[in-house]
């Protein structure tokens, strides 16, 4: 995903800045409930007199107000985005106010994507620069109503924690008091920009803006969305993906305590009641039937038995240099490696609650694709567009599940039969089982070796395509950019490389991005297989990978830096080992060792992992390293413990129970070690899920001699009543 | 009808016997804080206090509550135990999309009433049934490491 393709169209206009702006300041779009948000907007008028673009209002009494087109989800994306803006427009950080912004391609597109969207670690790589060219612009624009209010040169005036200064004659203007008169200025053309060595936010660690609510029980989510007179929806979809409701047994269910209607559609049954319990109750009551359609006999044995065939066709090429066949050879190695179907879980189930009247539809949801949200609410309903008001929310875990709409197709379809608000909640179970899941793959790997170093690298990926069904036009020629990415980006100086790709779509198991998306697959194959080639040439698994990152230094500095902190070399217990993994994706740079523990019973245990991470310049460090920390916990979860199987079409994991996840007793502890760097900002949201499994798998190599090449871990290989 | 006292305030409200303590907060009373996850009592992220303790209200029947007395995240920071612990997550900077967290936080706020000096072992017992997605569990245990230390 992190593949950029075509942006956006046309350049918004004016009139659509101050459409948002009414639309923002008149609070229609209240997703972001802080409680400063709406204290600010009481004593606001209804349109902020200064809205020099889509991301800045400020009012007369110097409330300023940033719109944010990224979704918070627990990246702390909200915190950044201030960060710079505040940065260069120059005011009190700790006293901005921060809004969800409502649907608009045009004006909040992702130019890494092409629209609306929050993902793929791309936030600040692509909103660094915009964000700060909308800030210093904003604040030349005060600057030159001072200069005119004063009959002073702009250049003799300063800015500094929201007031504009002429030092020459003592005046100040706050910025409140320059509004009428900044509305006016022309923006300027290349606004200038401040010096690194004058930030006084970026780089520094920021208390994050959203925290004090999420302590207290104030923070609302889209679960928590209460318009007035809502009812409570629970919903069951045909358990086969493709299946239909043959026929549902009502009796006495819509007599029970609570219970209001029942919802019948040709795929799924929904009960709406006075609460939750009340259309839980319900529906578990309602006997339904189901016709399992053309799906019904699909495997996960079945799966795994096509893909492993479809891995001896020729994909497309995805990269290609220099000769394989005239690479030196000393030795030949070959492997294959398999990862499973993974739901992403978040805490916060799948939820939306939507109000369908003849003329209009109303959505309160927290979701990663706001415009495609509003989309399919109109093509369900066959209203216009601008009929489908879209509130934003906090998310409670998005981690790519929140880029899809599926579930609001379905909460829009229930409602369109329901007399007014209704909120629709899935249960964990459907959260589970009703999902779009992480792709199934298949890897095949043919290496040869020389003098201790990889002389031709061979790496054929097969699985389903995400990006075909959602961003076509960045699947060009059978290609999908995101199957290969973290591939293609291979690192190491080796001059004979062929990798492709070989499209092979699940029957009946909808996929899609999963956080660390592409490369979360793509770099535990590969450094997995690396780590069996350092072996195979009988070398230390960080000298064979030293050795051969010549052309990445950036890498390589991380290495050593992750090699320094971690005590390379240094003794371990017996059945206790250390595993190394470098990877460079989502534009950032992270070695990665993880020393975990393997007791007789094939029990596992991290005991720690340290990471050194290059992601250029770094906005808020602490949310880097927080990002890094949650993002290695995710991995360690579903290389320990996660997988989504398939059986009679059937997902059969349902709930924590069964589809595991990692608890507090089982973390390690965790070091991450950022470099300085003046590159251009990496992403940071999902590098640290990509390090996890491969550490983790060459710590356990080191541990038992075993070598992992199926997630998630299997006890019993590692504790050798199985073969490998 | 049933009553429920719920962060000192008396409410009367119309569920059956056996509808969760979780529901009847957040859908019937609007105290939307406390947060569904599971629906089996494998997340804690539906954690209140009743009579102080740490329960899973997503399977704690209405009709066995009686009159003692629920405290929700809504009302934590008012007991020291709460308000030093939200302090130390907000101190350490614990929060990230912050949905288990309600329930993250009552726990420990129990763990503290009955352990004040826990060490990583009582830690571990207290808050292995609070599940974060998000991975904020390094965090998790300085900050009650710290509110510990503070009280």
């Amino acid at each position: 995903m992190s593949a950029p393709f075509k942006s956006a169209g046309a350049a918004p206009s004016r009139r659509e800045f101050l459409k948002v702006s009414v639309a923002v300041g008149g609070g229609l779009l209240l997703g972001f409930a802080l409680q400063r948000a709406q204290t600010a907007e009481q004593g606001q008028s209804e349109v902020a007199p200064f809205a020099p673009d889509a991301f800045i209002r400020i009012d007369r009494n110097g409330v300023v107000t940033l719109i944010m087109c990224q979704v918070e989800m627990g990246q702390g994306i909200y915190t950044a985005m201030s960060m710079i803006l505040a940065e260069e427009l120059d005011v009190d950080f700790s006293r901005v106010v921060v809004q969800a912004a409502p649907p608009n391609d045009k004006l909040y597109t992702n130019a890494a994507l092409g629209f609306q969207v929050t993902g793929g670690s791309t936030s600040i790589r692509v909103f660094w620069m915009p964000m700060r060219k909308a800030g210093a612009s904003a604040r030349a624009m005060l600057v030159e109503a001072a200069a005119t209010l004063w009959r002073v040169d702009p250049d003799g005036c300063r800015t500094a924690n929201g007031e504009v200064i002429h030092d020459a004659s003592g005046r100040k203007f706050p910025y409140g008091a320059l509004v009428d008169r900044a509305a006016r200025a022309t923006p300027p053309k290349n606004p200038t920009l401040k010096a690194r060595k004058d930030f006084r936010l970026i780089g520094t660690p920021a208390r994050r803006l959203d925290s004090p609510d999420k302590v207290n029980g104030k923070a609302i989510f889209g679960i928590d969305a209460m318009p007035t007179g809502v009812r409570f929806a629970t919903l069951k979809a045909s358990p086969v993906f493709g299946g239909k409701v043959a026929h549902v047994e009502q009796a006495g269910v819509r007599d029970m305590p609570g219970v209001r209607q029942v919802v019948v559609l040709d795929d799924l049954v929904a009960v709406v009641g006075d609460h939750m319990w009340a259309a839980k109750k319900g529906l578990d009551a309602l006997r339904i039937t189901w016709d399992d359609g053309p799906n019904a006999d699909v495997s996960s044995e079945q799966m795994f038995d096509e893909i492993r065939a479809a891995s001896s066709r020729d994909g497309v090429v995805a990269k290609s240099s220099g000769d394989l066949s005239k690479a030196a050879s000393a030795k030949r190695i070959e492997a294959t490696y398999h990862v499973p179907f993974l739901a992403h879980a978040p805490m916060e189930p799948m939820n939306c609650t939507v109000h369908v009247r003849p003329d209009a539809c109303e959505i309160w949801v927290g979701n990663q694709v706001i415009t495609r949200t509003q989309a399919v609410a109109a093509k369900v309903t066959g209203l216009a567009l601008d009929k489908v008001i879209v509130h934003n929310h906090l998310i409670g875990g998005g981690f790519g599940r929140r880029l899809e709409v599926d579930g609001i197709a379905k909460a829009v379809r229930i409602a369109q039969k329901v007399d007014g608000p209704v909120k629709i909640v899935w249960t964990r179970e459907e959260d589970i089982q009703q999902a779009m899941y992480r792709p199934f793959y298949y890897d095949r790997f043919a290496a040869t070796l020389s003098d201790g170093k990889i002389t031709g690298w061979n790496h054929r990926i097969v699985g389903s395509s995400i990006m075909a069904r959602f961003a076509p036009p960045a699947f060009v020629n059978g290609l999908d950019p995101d199957a290969v990415d973290g591939a293609v980006t291979f690192p190491y100086d080796v001059p004979n490389i062929h990798i492709d790709y070989v499209r092979q779509e699940p029957p009946g198991i909808p996929t899609c991005f999963w956080r660390g998306v592409g490369p979360t697959h793509n770099i535990f194959v590969i450094e997995s297989f690396v780590d069996e080639l350092a072996h195979s040439a009988g070398k230390d698994p960080v000298q064979f990978r030293r050795d051969q990152l010549h052309g990445a230094p950036r890498l390589r500095a991380c290495l050593e830096l992750a090699v320094d902190k971690v005590g390379w070399g240094q003794p371990l217990p017996a059945r206790v080992g250390r595993g190394v993994a470098v990877q460079s994706v989502f534009g950032s740079h992270v070695a990665t060792i993880a020393e975990a523990e393997v007791d007789r019973d094939g029990e596992v245990r991290v005991r720690r992992v340290v990471c050194a991470v290059d992601c250029g310049i770094v906005v808020n460090p602490d949310t880097v390293a927080a990002q890094i920390e949650g993002g290695l916990i995710f991995g360690l979860t579903a290389a320990l413990h996660s997988q989504i199987t398939i059986a009679k079409g059937r997902v059969q994991q349902s709930n924590f129970h069964d589809y595991r996840m990692m608890r507090i007793n089982e973390a390690p502890s965790i070091e991450v070690h950022l470099i300085h760097s003046e590159e251009a900002p990496g992403g940071i949201g999902e590098p640290g899920t990509a390090a996890s499994a491969p550490s983790l798998a060459n710590a356990l190599f080191a541990a038992t001699g075993v070598r992992l090449r199926q997630l998630p871990i299997d006890r019993d290989v590692l504790a050798g009543r199985k073969p490998a | 009808m049933v009553n429920l006292l719920v962060n000192g305030q008396r409410h009367s409200v119309e569920a059956s016997l056996d509808t969760p303590l979780l529901w009847v907060l957040r859908d019937l009373l609007g105290l939307t804080g406390t947060k569904f996850g599971c629906g089996i009592a494998q997340c804690g992220a539906c954690t209140v206090h009743v009579d102080g303790d740490p329960v899973r209200s997503c399977l704690l029947p209405i009709g066995s509550i009686k009159d003692r007395a629920i405290t929700t995240i809504e009302a934590i920071g008012d007991a020291p135990q709460g308000a030093k612990v939200q302090k130390a997550w907000l101190g350490l900077e614990v929060v990230q999309c912050g949905y288990c967290q309600s329930g993250q936080i009552m726990a420990a706020a129990a763990l503290l009433k009955n352990t004040p000096r826990p060490d990583d072992a009582d830690i571990d017992a207290a808050m292995a049934g609070n599940i974060c997605r998000c991975g904020t569990y390094v965090r998790i245990r300085a900050a009650i490491k710290q509110a510990a230390e503070s009280l």
